[in-house]
């Protein structure tokens, strides 16, 4: 096996892996305050992908600029999501909450069916083939400034969590939503805060990608999965095991194509999985199992 | 009750002779879901264990007994069987993989999701079993090969896996195992208290609905004509497996039949008017709409209410 394409694969997984942290992030975020799977996540994302096809379409708007707007839509999605459906089965069996968001996927997913059709799209910019040689690796340009934006973005989730004042509410009612409700704090609006944010992580993700990557609403269902993969592998509940477990499962995948075959790539982060259901099954980086 | 649903059995049995084949398909796809579902029903509706990756017991039956009758001639009523033991040796290690390391609500879901889809990447690698473009098998028109040129018989052989598969669940309703599932899923900490082993009970649900599901996949290969990994290994038919027991209500005998018999026609119909005017994926978003307006509003199922009108309306007459 040759070292360089072995480096290769790497470079480019780390890279890409930013979005993958990104959507993990939001993820975890979501099941940590509110215990809520959402399984409408990589449909969400898919959404993200859409508007900044349509923006950049439209308007000319770069995904790298466009991807704010996304997060921002996203977030009064996720809002919506939170005020109007899961916040009236928040006491609910678990399977009932997971039966309601399959059913808020189904509507997201094959909605974008029916609006842009089965077709792969991608966000066309200008530097989308730039690359700059690193010795005998290259960097791809717009893989890099993905990376960049996405550690950008994880760290001001982590200013609003742990600085802002509504931050440390939402993560006094993950730790005990009685409490928080005691010492007065709007557990509502917490909820519908911590729902919409998770939703424009995953949003502003599905943005980045859609420069990277053709997407089509047929790929929701995959990220959703990919997403719960990283999650359960850095750890439920943990938002640095997320961040974390987004890039070694990136590198994993990119590794696993040149090793064994591209279409296996996500083999490897299910078998991935499958090791850490049955030999951690708290995660890498989590305190407790679920 | 008894008698509605004996007299609804009759008029199944002579319906046709009276319908054309074509409405026969439908009621062939209403069986043959009720009957997945209600495989389904005995793990995710009274064992509250939720399965997302039921495809893959389809699938594995399918892909078995379709294999063994290409390769060595072996004939699909036959296969089936093996199928069936496939799925419910695939079962078994999910059920122990899961249930051993007490993976609970969604974790299990994962595990289930992950499991078929490692099934459908392997099958589509597998140029034996004809890769990504799957099986396409050759009509024949013999019945020992499980192909029929009279959709009737077709019919009578859905019917049959519906009454017995739902024959069955009645049988473990009222059975020990039944109730330990059902003790099971209402508290599991209290249930493993009072000393039912809820490990072995878990795993012998799922073994048994692996192997009820598998052999489904024999009807599904020969119903259909073809196998492909992304079809008969995905999550759209898990979706379609779970959404009938849940919607007719789950951990019910007869909620599976009557999902399907609500869910399937509308599937039908709007396959035809829907897709075939461009709108494909639109039954989806009605899917996904219904699922969520039964969550929050009818959150056992219809089964529960159907029963309790009925009741009413006996108290009423008499």
């Amino acid at each position: 096996m040759n070292p360089t394409l072995l480096a290769q694969a790497a470079l480019n997984g780390l890279l890409f892996g930013g979005i993958y942290s990104l959507m993990a992030v939001g993820l975890s975020l979501i099941f940590g305050v509110m215990r809520v799977i959402n399984i409408a996540h990589g449909d969400m994302m898919v959404w993200g992908s859409y508007l900044a096809f349509l923006l950049a379409a439209r308007f000319g708007l770069d995904p790298f600029v466009s991807f704010v707007l996304c997060a921002g839509a996203l977030f009064a999605l996720g809002v919506l999501v939170q005020r109007g459906l899961v916040g009236r089965v928040l006491d609910a069996p678990h399977e009932m909450q997971i039966l309601l968001m399959l059913g808020v996927a189904l509507v997201l997913e094959n909605l974008a069916l029916v609006v842009f059709g089965p077709e792969t799209r991608r966000t066309e910019t200008a530097y989308g083939l730039a690359t700059v040689w690193l010795g005998p690796v290259f960097v791809d340009l717009p893989r890099l400034v993905t990376f960049v934006l996405a550690l950008g973005l994880a760290l001001a989730l982590y200013l609003f969590l742990f600085r802002s004042e509504l931050g440390m509410l939402m993560r006094a009612a993950a730790d005990n939503a009685y409490g928080a409700l005691v010492v007065g704090a709007d557990v509502g609006r917490v909820y519908a805060v911590a729902f919409g944010t998770g939703a424009a992580c995953v949003g502003a993700a599905g943005a980045l990608l859609s420069a990277l990557l053709p997407f089509s609403p047929a790929s929701g269902f995959p990220q959703t999965v990919t997403s719960f993969n990283i999650v359960i592998i850095g750890g439920m509940g943990s938002l640095l095991g997320a961040f974390l477990g987004g890039i070694l499962v990136a590198v994993a995948e990119n590794l696993g194509a040149v090793l064994i075959a591209p279409s296996l790539k996500e083999l490897v982060s299910f078998v991935l999985l499958v090791l850490i259901l049955l030999f951690r099954p708290q995660g890498l980086f989590g305190g407790r199992a679920g | 009750m008894k008698w509605a649903v004996a007299l609804a059995v009759v008029v199944l049995l002579v319906l046709p002779q009276l319908v054309g084949s074509y409405l026969l398909t439908v009621f062939i796809f209403i069986f043959f879901y009720a009957y997945l579902g209600q495989a389904w029903n005995l793990l995710g509706g009274y064992g509250g264990q939720i399965s997302l990756g039921h495809a893959a017991f389809v699938g594995i039956g399918a892909y078995t007994s379709t294999y063994l009758a290409m390769t060595y001639q072996l004939s699909p009523w036959i296969g089936m069987f093996v199928g069936g033991v496939a799925a419910a040796l695939l079962g078994a290690v999910v059920g122990y993989l899961g249930f051993r390391f007490g993976l609970r609500g969604f974790y299990f879901i994962l595990l289930t999701v992950a499991v078929a889809e490692i099934c459908r990447l392997l099958v589509a690698h597998t140029e034996a079993l004809g890769g990504a473009l799957g099986i396409f098998i050759t009509f024949t028109g013999d019945p020992w090969q499980f192909q029929f040129s009279d959709n009737r018989a077709y019919y009578y052989v859905a019917l049959g896996l519906m009454l017995g598969a739902t024959g069955l669940v009645a049988a473990i309703e009222t059975s020990r195992l039944g109730a330990y599932l059902a003790a099971i899923r209402e508290d599991e900490d209290a249930a493993e208290a009072l000393g039912v082993n809820a490990f072995r009970t878990k795993l012998a649900a799922i073994v048994l609905s692996a192997f009820l599901t598998g052999l489904g996949g024999t009807f599904y290969a020969n119903y259909l004509f073809s196998l492909q990994p992304n079809t008969a290994f995905g999550i759209p038919l898990s979706v379609e497996i779970i959404l009938r027991p849940i919607v007719g209500g789950g951990g019910t005998l007869l909620g599976p039949v009557l999902g399907s018999f609500i869910l399937s026609p509308l599937a039908e119909l709007s396959r035809i008017y829907l897709a075939r005017g461009g709108w494909s994926g639109t039954h989806l978003v009605a899917y996904g709409l219904l699922l969520i307006a039964v969550v929050l509003f009818l959150p056992r199922g219809a089964y529960p209410h159907l029963a309790a009108a009925l009741a009413r309306r006996r108290r009423r007459t008499s």
